[in-house]
């Protein structure tokens, strides 16, 4: 039967029970980086696959002065991130939602990090589909936990040397492998490379949750994130290049260096748009403004 | 003598619960290694044998007699009931094999040991090419150096004479004889100090089985590695084994240099065993 919201929902829809376990989860996931902390996930009035992994983490932690802002691959405006921040809004009184990435106290995200520079104290909230970097070489969970236990990253480098004898290069363009503190290596969520590069160091804290796997874990701030990468094939980001070659700017807003959506004209030229939406918007406003 | 690589002492194996009969009542005088109280199967009762540097020890046996067993239990595949097992590294530390924990066995496994199974599916891993195969042992190992690791592993596949235009080939689309060649050039690319080799040329041609054979006698003089050999071949030992041991029923039966137990075999198991009475 669908869900109706009522008055007597709960403050954050899960009951404070679950939200105390995911506290917990993500606690412990603080503590142990890119350890994948198994949690009870609960079901939400939204299909696995749509963020109820980041959803349940974001109403877990969300408070009436938290602002929260929703993106979808750097969109504020898909159906997906409007759906989400629409349901926060319905079930989180008081809370507020915002398209600045600064503003925002919990960025709620879905393949993207923010173009706009965050700092201490904001908190970005993955949702993940697949947890597990070594899903792609060992179907066996139990044999992963085990891989993952003894740092056994072998047959993931073996991907990484097969995809160098076959292409020259490393190809995996997201969900590329990054160790976090030495240690375990995560899946970054789908996002591309150029925002695996930015998990380095990062101010923020970054918490994944993957709703239908049922596993929460983190890279806490300040913390090494390193993707895979050969001593002698460096781990290098997506290039943008124009027509002649040099680095590509914004269709829109003129950006340049920034992680670009890729859009053909009918004439056949390639364009690129700032994939932030935000960030593009802000560029454009204060081009108009002068600054 | 050189030194002890390997120290086995009174090494147990039992499937099953385990009973104070069990050792008693099991055995080649008992002709069976089940124990009749309780039912366990004794697959190793209390083997102990000592292998040298640079030396080749056979262990031969009827099927069941619990040599696989044996070598499996040392390369981790399988933890034993007792027993204490020593090995020695090319630094001179003493290892207590069967005291380690999963991490550390693993790490001896990538580092110090090497494995050739009878079923090359155990040994390679069919989704990878035989480059990568062979790669792994050595990423396991820490490296991360592509060029040095793609150089090492075209080194060893020529030492087991494997086209190096093939070496981006899946090990599906190999022969079982060059299967096993790759099994060889992934256990040794690691330089392991001890090599285990079980039934490496069982359900292979005989043409196949002389030149894989002839190559595990060369990369022994080449690379001065120690050997335990599994077979139940004893032409296999009379080539490759300095000494040999026999089992039955879980147990050592006898021991020697390789001519004097093929050639004046002292145990009637042997004796039958080297007249093909069995």
């Amino acid at each position: 039967m669908r869900h109706s919201l009522t008055q007597q929902d709960h403050f954050g829809f899960i009951d404070e029970y679950a939200k105390r376990e995911v506290r917990r989860a993500t606690l412990k996931a603080i503590c142990i980086p890119g350890y994948q902390v198994p949690y009870s996930s609960r079901e939400m009035p939204m299909g696995r696959g749509f963020g109820t992994g980041g959803l349940q983490l974001t109403l877990s932690m969300i408070g009436p002065t938290d602002t929260l802002k929703v993106i979808d691959q750097g969109s504020d405006e898909s159906v997906n991130a409007e759906n989400i921040k629409g349901f926060v809004q319905q079930v989180c009184s008081g809370v507020h939602v915002t398209n600045k990435a600064t503003e925002a106290s919990i960025v709620q995200t879905r393949h993207r990090i923010p173009e706009a520079p965050m700092s201490e104290g904001q908190i970005l909230v993955f949702q993940v589909p697949y947890p597990d970097s070594l899903v792609v070489v060992e179907a066996s969970e139990s044999k992963r936990r085990v891989m993952h236990s003894e740092a056994d990253y072998a047959k993931l480098w073996v991907k990484l040397y097969e995809d160098i004898v076959r292409y020259g290069e490393i190809t995996i363009s997201h969900r590329y492998p990054t160790e976090i503190h030495g240690g375990y290596v995560i899946d970054p969520s789908p996002i591309p490379r150029y925002d695996t590069a930015r998990l380095h160091q990062s101010p923020v804290i970054h918490l994944f949750g993957a709703g239908r796997e049922k596993k929460i874990y983190a890279v806490p701030p300040y913390t090494d994130a390193k993707p895979l990468a050969f001593e002698d094939h460096a781990f290098r980001v997506e290039s943008f290049l124009d027509q002649d070659g040099e680095q590509a700017s914004c269709s829109v807003c003129g950006a340049k260096g920034v992680y670009f959506d890729e859009h053909y004209t009918d004439d056949g030229v390639v364009q690129y748009k700032c994939s932030d939406t935000d960030f593009c918007l802000q560029n454009l406003t204060n081009q108009k403004n002068g600054q | 003598m050189a030194n002890k690589v390997l120290e086995v002492n009174n090494v147990k194996k039992v499937y099953g619960s385990e009973c104070p009969d069990c050792l008693q009542s099991t055995g080649p005088e008992h002709a069976s290694n089940i124990c009749p109280s309780c039912g366990s199967i004794v697959a190793l009762g209390g083997v102990s044998f000592d292998l040298h540097a640079n030396e080749c020890l056979g262990i031969v046996g009827e099927s069941g007699s619990g040599k696989s067993t044996l070598v499996k239990s040392l390369y981790f595949d399988q933890s034993v009931t007792s027993g204490k097992a020593w090995f020695t590294d090319q630094q001179g530390e003493r290892i207590d094999l069967f005291a380690q924990h999963a991490a550390q066995q693993r790490w001896l496994r990538n580092n110090r040991l090497g494995m050739v199974y009878q079923n090359p599916h155990i040994g390679l891993n069919f989704d990878f090419t035989v480059g990568g195969n062979i790669a792994e042992r050595l990423l396991m190992g820490g490296s991360r150096n592509y060029a040095k690791i793609r150089s090492s592993v075209q080194s060893y596949l020529e030492k087991v004479e494997i086209p190096l235009a093939r070496m981006d080939d899946m090990p599906a689309d190999f022969s079982g004889g060059m299967q096993q060649r790759v099994q060889i050039a992934k256990a040794l690319v690691t330089k392991p100090s001890l090599l285990f080799l079980d039934e490496v040329t069982t359900g292979l041609d005989l043409s196949v089985q002389a030149r894989i054979l002839d190559l595990i006698l060369q990369l022994r003089y080449d690379l001065d590695v120690a050997m335990i050999v599994v077979t139940h071949d004893l032409g296999v030992v009379r080539l490759l084994a300095d000494r040999t041991i026999v089992m039955k029923n879980g147990q050592v039966v006898e021991g020697g240099l390789t001519d004097q137990v093929l050639h004046d075999p002292q145990h009637k198991y042997t004796q039958r065993l080297i007249s093909s009475e069995l």
